[in-house]
């Protein structure tokens, strides 16, 4: 195969290696001062990979002897990726001069962190998926102890960095587990084994069903799905915000996409296998994230909770396991990402006095003190419990559409009782910026930049219902990846 | 004329004002007179629009009319598609009538964040008309669902001490039942691969599934409703709403539950109602017996009204379950009428707590000294909640009590028992605050009723009276409609003969 066709495809990719270390020595020969522009130009790359990937071929292309792959679920998910991992790092330009994290490194690993979420989700054998993934995990863990000198940070990005590896752990046994029974990594490969088995009418071997738990389980950690959330509060918590920002929105997400890559590809033919495994994650992530957040007083240990229940909800469409399922999955993600994004600008912009606040009671009176920006938290929360009309509900919509569809009532209905209880602690959130009375102004101006991500993110939270079509399309489109036939 | 998006409009003009005050700048006096006067001409200009829909409707066909079609999203056939029928038409005139009454009546009461408090109004109003005009259960889901966010906020923060706790209770209330029916729709969609509602009626679901999908409709708009025993958010949030609040309230989203019952659950589900029928029956009798007596024992003016609020619903819901041209053209007339008349007494509450900043039945007394209209208009909207003959409540609980007895004596003779205890706790409510001797002194200070509070009542008094000693024009408006349930319901039905519905229930 003709290497140069190869990096034709996977070119935006490269493109974004190759700036990265642009960016990398950029900072080395120019010091600690130019970590403004290093972290410009990051936002720039990020753009400009996401530019590449828009205008590059749209058909189906296999690079690397079978390990990467560009098929139109990987577009949609990266190029969501990049959007989200841009915005992020846009948002920590501000934060990182104020409180003294202002290094050149910072944006560039979260470059490669991206590079990594794009990797995976191109990943076609389970050798490429774990490279990926260990390329955005060690990236995270070092901008979860970027403020070295906290030890509420460095404590988040040690405990990040023990169970994270812990996880990576029972992920390779997985895939150790799976080659030594189908003898391959390769995702057509295993499902060519799979779909052969099935044809023959003969029966999983068991060793193979232990590899895809112990994949399942790994994959699980680095969504945050219960049981493997335990990092997830402590992790958003110590960690600077724009990093626990960054954390929610693209990792978050590319994990999910990897998820369903590898269930609905090599796996697909094991849905059975599978099925209770995602049920039961997806059940215990809605319950426990909507009980465990209501009693938590800091925003962002109540934001890791949020994400938590929402990973279980994005499962939802997984467990159905059809091609709208996996519409499901995306249209959730996809709306989820901005979301998350308004919402931790907001508390990003909890600064009273110059100083950072993340108390929940902070909020009080905010409708009185800045309107503006509790119009914008009160549209997230509102779309967060899934209320109509806003983006929220139609991601929860097309989620339990797929589980009605594959007859998973318990499920659904678990799901949507969660939900109401999910609602209980947003609006508490609404109830202190709008029912309480004014406490301490935070300070303004929050900054143009920040300012325009607000707008953005809430005007696409609260007019999606107007023209719901390029997400949605844009995700079924993605989910025919899986389904060649229907497509 | 007639190819105008007359629903669109009427839905939409209130949209519209709202985003116009949200742009008025300036200084806090200035907004606040703007903001008001602006919602409050948005809004009559809504009702003239809606008058157009009285005007050109169709009598004596059962189709829907002003239909409005157009691609939404087109992946899951979701359109957006709105109509009115007999049945929605007078409900979307309940609706725009009500809103400017709420904005006069709340001028002076609400002197905080007057801006926020309009635009919360004229998005309600917006949701509320789309809500009964929606004809896709996307569409509808939404309307049904997005009222609880400004509802929230209305109850939240302009209501009374323990408003917090009220508004929560609302909120999550309601979202409870409601998410339920978002997977009944959803199942629905399978079933018949749409969510346009008149297909839907068209179609015929499996018996076995009827019953699964009626409890979850029923799960939602019996809490809206509300029907006893899930009716206790409503006491707390009609006490703790601004007076605006509680008129909308009782007014207008307690009939979105039984609209929905007469929407959904009675075409859509036509055995699991007949199944379930004396199941609701049970329930309302309790409601219009219990609720009646609870109110009874009410110190709060406003908790009295709520409790009566209730029991009224509980004829409502028999009327809709009796399924047949009485018990129905009743039921509807009921919820119209007590539209007006619990909008009313919510409105002569709001005039004396304006006064006097309590709502306590016992610091009142003797009022009739020297309010003297206020008491003539209290008694007016008192006796049509009784049920006088010549007020329209009257007409609504005959035809109710009328076709019920076609269905069952005893739900007919306990739903008549409700009037004698509806009109023991009204007049003795009416004793306590209109009669008596006036002793209190700062009583005896208060002013009647303005020019403002009087511009108010006066198209209620009208209304109420006049369907009371002529309610033809609405029968004219509703009956076709009617008729049309009735006859596809017995269809539906005659349709199951021989696979009888408890069989199929227990042999499973």
């Amino acid at each position: 195969m003709n290497i140069l066709a190869d990096i034709f495809i996977a070119l935006p990719e490269v493109f974004l290696a190759l700036s990265a270390i642009v960016l990398l020595m950029i900072g080395v020969f120019r010091g600690e001062s130019s970590t403004r522009l290093v972290l410009s130009l990051s936002v720039v790359a990020l753009v400009a990979t996401a530019a590449l990937l828009v205008i590059g071929p749209r058909d189906e292309a296999v690079a690397f002897q079978g390990l990467f792959v560009n098929d139109g679920f990987a577009r949609f998910v990266k190029l969501l990726v990049l959007i989200g991992a841009a915005l992020t790092t846009a948002m920590s330009a501000r934060y990182i001069e104020s409180e003294g994290m202002a290094r050149f490194e910072f944006p560039v690993l979260l470059v490669f962190a991206t590079l990594g979420m794009l990797l995976m989700v191109s990943a076609n054998d389970l050798m490429s998926l774990y490279v990926g993934l260990e390329l955005m995990s060690l990236s995270l863990y070092v901008v979860a102890a970027f403020r070295r000198d906290t030890l509420r940070s460095s404590e988040a990005g040690l405990k990040y960095f023990v169970l994270g590896a812990l996880s990576s752990g029972m992920l390779l046994y997985g895939i150790s587990m799976i080659y030594g029974f189908a003898g391959t990594t390769s995702f057509a490969l295993l499902s060519d084994v799979f779909a052969e088995s099935k044809q023959a009418g003969e029966a999983v071997s068991v060793g193979l069903v232990v590899g895809l738990v112990f994949l399942a389980a790994g994959l699980a950690f680095k969504i945050s799905a219960v049981p493997f959330h335990m990092w997830t509060p402590d992790v958003y918590e110590g960690a600077p915000t724009p990093v626990t920002a960054f954390f929610a929105a693209a990792p978050k997400l590319a994990a999910m996409a990897l998820f369903v890559r590898v269930m609905m590809g090599p796996f697909g033919d094991l849905t059975d296998q599978w099925r209770q495994i995602i049920v039961f994650i997806s059940i215990a992530s809605m319950v426990l994230g909507a009980f465990a957040a209501i009693g938590q007083r800091n925003i962002k240990r109540l934001m890791a909770y949020s994400s938590i229940g929402n990973m279980g909800y994005a499962l939802v469409g997984l467990a159905a396991g059809t091609e709208a399922g996996v519409r499901g999955v995306l249209v959730y993600m996809a709306v989820y990402l901005f979301m998350t994004i308004g919402t931790f600008v907001c508390i990003l912009s909890m600064r009273q006095k110059g100083r950072l606040v993340e108390e929940i009671d902070d909020l009080k009176g905010l409708s009185r003190t800045n309107p503006l920006m509790a119009l914008a938290l009160g549209i997230f929360m509102f779309s967060m419990a899934g209320i109509p009309p806003l983006a929220g509900f139609f991601s929860k919509l097309y989620v339990f559409l797929a589980a009605i569809d594959a007859e998973l009532y318990t499920l659904a209905i678990i799901g949507v009782l969660s939900s109401v209880v999910g609602a209980f602690y947003y609006l508490r959130i609404v109830k202190l910026m709008y029912f309480d009375e004014a406490g301490d102004a935070f300070d303004r101006p929050i900054g143009n930049e920040m300012a325009v991500i607000l707008a953005v993110t809430s005007v696409i939270t609260l007019f999606f219902f107007i023209l719901p079509g390029p997400i949605v399309d844009g995700a079924s489109l993605a989910a025919q990846t899986f389904f060649p036939a229907s497509g | 004329m007639s190819n105008w998006p007359w629903l669109s409009l009427v839905t939409f003009v209130p949209l519209a004002g709202a985003l116009f005050i949200l742009s008025i700048r300036g200084e806090a006096e200035v907004v606040d007179r703007n903001s008001r006067y602006v919602a409050l001409w948005t809004s009559l200009i809504t009702f003239v629009l809606s008058l157009a829909l009285w005007f050109g409707f169709e009598r004596g066909t059962a189709d829907y009319q002003f239909v409005e079609k157009a691609d939404w999203i087109p992946s899951l056939g979701v359109t957006y598609h709105m109509g009115i029928d007999g049945i929605s038409m007078p409900f979307v005139l309940l609706s725009t009538l009500l809103t400017p009454l709420c904005v006069l009546a709340s001028w002076d009461a609400i002197k905080h964040r007057v801006k926020e408090y309009m635009i919360a109004f004229l998005v309600l109003e917006t949701l509320m008309v789309g809500m009964f005009c929606a004809l896709d259960f996307v569409l509808f889901y939404i309307f049904f669902e997005g009222v609880l966010i400004p509802m929230f906020l209305i109850i939240g923060i302009w209501g009374g001490p323990r408003r917090v706790y009220s508004a929560f209770k609302f909120f999550l209330y309601t979202l409870a039942g409601s998410v339920l029916m978002l997977l009944a729709i959803i199942a629905l969609y399978f079933q018949a691969g749409t969510t346009d509602i008149p297909t839907i009626s068209a179609t015929a679901i499996p018996a076995g599934l009827q019953i699964w999908l009626w409890l979850a409709f029923f799960a939602s708009f019996a809490v809206k409703v509300p029907m006893w025993p899930v009716h206790t958010w409503l006491p707390d949030a009609h006490v703790e709403a601004p007076t605006a609040g509680s008129v909308i309230l009782a007014g207008v989203l307690l009939k979105m539950g039984a609209y929905g019952f007469l929407r959904f659950n009675l075409p859509i589900l036509p055995i699991a109602s007949e199944f379930f029928a004396p199941f609701v029956f049970t329930l309302s009798v309790i409601a219009i017996i219990y609720t009646s007596l609870v109110a009874l024992a009410q110190e709060d003016m406003k908790k009295l009204i709520a409790y009566s609020s209730v029991a009224h619903m509980g004829y409502v819901t028999i009327g809709i379950f009796v399924v047949n041209q009485q018990g129905l053209e009743g039921a509807i007339f009921q919820m119209l009428s007590h539209g007006i008349v619990s909008a009313a007494l919510f409105l002569c509450v709001g005039v004396v707590y304006d006064r006097l900043h309590t709502r306590e039945i016992d610091r009142y007394g003797g009022l009739a000294q020297n309010m003297p209209r206020y008491a003539l208009v209290f008694m007016v909207f008192m006796l049509a909640s009784v049920g006088l003959p010549g007020t329209s409540g009257f007409v609504g609980e005959f035809l109710v009590i009328m076709g019920a007895f076609q269905a069952s004596t005893w739900v007919a003779l306990l739903t008549a028992s409700g009037m004698v205890l509806g009109a023991a706790y009204m007049l003795v409510l009416y004793r306590r605050v209109i009669f008596g001797a006036l002793t209190k002194k700062d009583l005896s200070a208060m002013f009647d009723m303005n020019l403002r509070e009087k511009l108010v009542f006066a198209p209620l008094i009208v209304l109420a009276i006049f369907f009371g000693i002529y309610p033809l024009p609405l029968f004219d408006v509703m009956s076709a409609s009617v008729a049309n349930l009735v006859e596809n319901y017995e269809l539906a039905l005659a349709a199951q003969e021989g696979t009888s519905l408890a069989q199929i229930w227990t042999g499973r």
